[in-house]
């Protein structure tokens, strides 16, 4: 700004204010249209990690990066997955305003499918083991999901075959969404997840971790990212034992292994115990100001376990949700 | 007898069973026990620093033992143990 220009400013407070409105409102910043919930799906801020990557001695040439995912309208990555699998539905004609949306999920699909099927007018009745932290019940029932529980010696494997003997008993009455098996949940990475890490890091990323759920985020994600650089090492993340369990993460040894996982996509697999993911989602808190889940702890503890060991990278991963999730286990 | 629910993941130690019947007075003495009889499924419940996992909860009776004497909780003859791990993807 010119001197000339400082002195016509007006030197009441009501005419300055008049004038900072008149400015910004022509700079663009109120010209931002209204829009629907579900285009906020996706577009997540990648967040670079600083005090941990120092406390953990990681090189200065070694990058490490966040997706944060927990940016996204449901709290969660599965936000992708779930709209990808509803819209592709509609599309092919499946999941019409007569029929449930139906599926078997531990937690964040659920929460995925409960606000978007809200949104475009559909129900939901979803299956899962009847140990689901109340929380989550709680926010399902909000959505106005119906909830059918298992046992929770059946872990989420047993909400599955469950949810497969509903759909086959009645198949007119349902769309089953199957999220282990549906293609449309990787490609809602491959469409998204992939092409914003890309972009974000301008191509410089070396290495890839997520953590295996339904795996949909990795396959995707590693898919896209090999179209564009197959030097890129694709990492995946499992619990260290069956029963080594933190929440959203699958270990595929002992579980039904999903149907669109592909081992031939991963480099290799770091396995991740619950006592370690629980330290870190801790860290991520006090040390980062990242209020994140169990499952974001262990993406992140392998990707700063890998980060120390090498001398120059960029390593990127994915943290699937934030905590509030999860505030009746914490200490 | 104490009847001993397991889950899933560990009935490739109990060679399949769902349920096993164990004579103890405490918890402690049925992972022991359960040890002795199915070896490897002491590793898969505790830590390193022998206690049981955060994320694995195990019920007497229907109540979490956290909330009761932890590993010293008392088991009787009629009792039932539950083995419950958390959630596992999607």
């Amino acid at each position: 700004m010119t001197i000339a220009a400082l002195k016509s400013l007006p030197t009441d407070r009501q005419s300055l204010e008049a004038a900072m409105a008149q400015a910004l409102y022509q700079e663009g910043n109120f010209l931002r249209k209204p829009v629907s919930i579900l285009d906020r799906v996706g577009d997540t801020p990648l967040l670079k990690v600083c005090n941990l990557s120092t406390e953990w001695g990681v090189s200065p040439a070694v990058e490490v990066y966040a997706k944060a995912e927990w940016f996204n309208p449901g709290g969660s990555v599965k936000d992708r997955a779930a709209l990808s699998i509803i819209e592709e539905a509609e599309r092919r004609g499946w999941l019409t305003k007569d029929k449930i949306l139906i599926d078997s999920t531990s937690g964040n699909t659920g929460i995925a499918y409960g606000w978007i099927a809200a949104s475009k007018g559909y129900r939901v009745t979803l299956v899962m083991p009847e140990n689901v932290s109340e929380e989550r019940k709680k926010t399902l029932r909000a959505y106005g999901v119906e909830l059918i529980f298992t046992s929770p010696f059946e872990g989420s494997d047993g909400a599955i075959k469950r949810v497969r003997e509903i759909v086959a008993a009645e198949p007119e009455r349902y769309c089953y969404a199957n999220q282990y098996d549906n293609p449309a949940n990787w490609q809602a990475h491959f469409l998204g997840t992939g092409p914003e890490i890309w972009s974000q890091t301008q191509g410089t990323l070396t290495h890839f971790l997520a953590g295996i759920g339904t795996s949909g985020t990795l396959m995707g994600t590693a898919r896209f990212l090999r179209c564009m650089d197959p030097e890129i090492e694709i990492i995946g993340v499992q619990p260290e034992d069956e029963l080594s369990v933190i929440e959203g993460l699958k270990h595929l040894e002992s579980s039904i292994v999903p149907g669109i996982y592909e081992d031939s996509l991963l480099d290799r697999t770091l396995f991740v115990g619950s006592a370690e993911a629980y330290e870190m989602t801790r860290a991520l808190s006090i040390r980062e100001g990242w209020f994140v889940g169990f499952s974001a702890g262990a993406a992140m503890h392998a990707a700063l376990s890998l980060a120390r060991s090498l001398e120059e990278g960029v390593i990127v991963t994915v943290l699937p949700d934030g905590g509030a999730k999860y505030l009746s286990l914490i200490d | 007898m104490a009847t001993i629910f397991v889950p899933t993941p560990l009935r490739r130690l109990t060679g399949g069973q769902s349920k096993v019947t164990i004579e103890a007075d405490t918890v402690r003495e049925v992972l022991e026990k359960l040890e002795a009889s199915y070896p490897g499924v002491k590793e898969r419940l505790l830590d390193d620093d022998g206690e049981i996992k955060r994320f694995i909860n195990v019920f007497v009776d229907g109540e979490e033992i956290r909330s009761l004497q932890g590993e010293a909780t008392v088991v009787g003859v009629k009792s039932e143990v539950s083995i419950i791990p958390a959630m596992a993807g999607g």
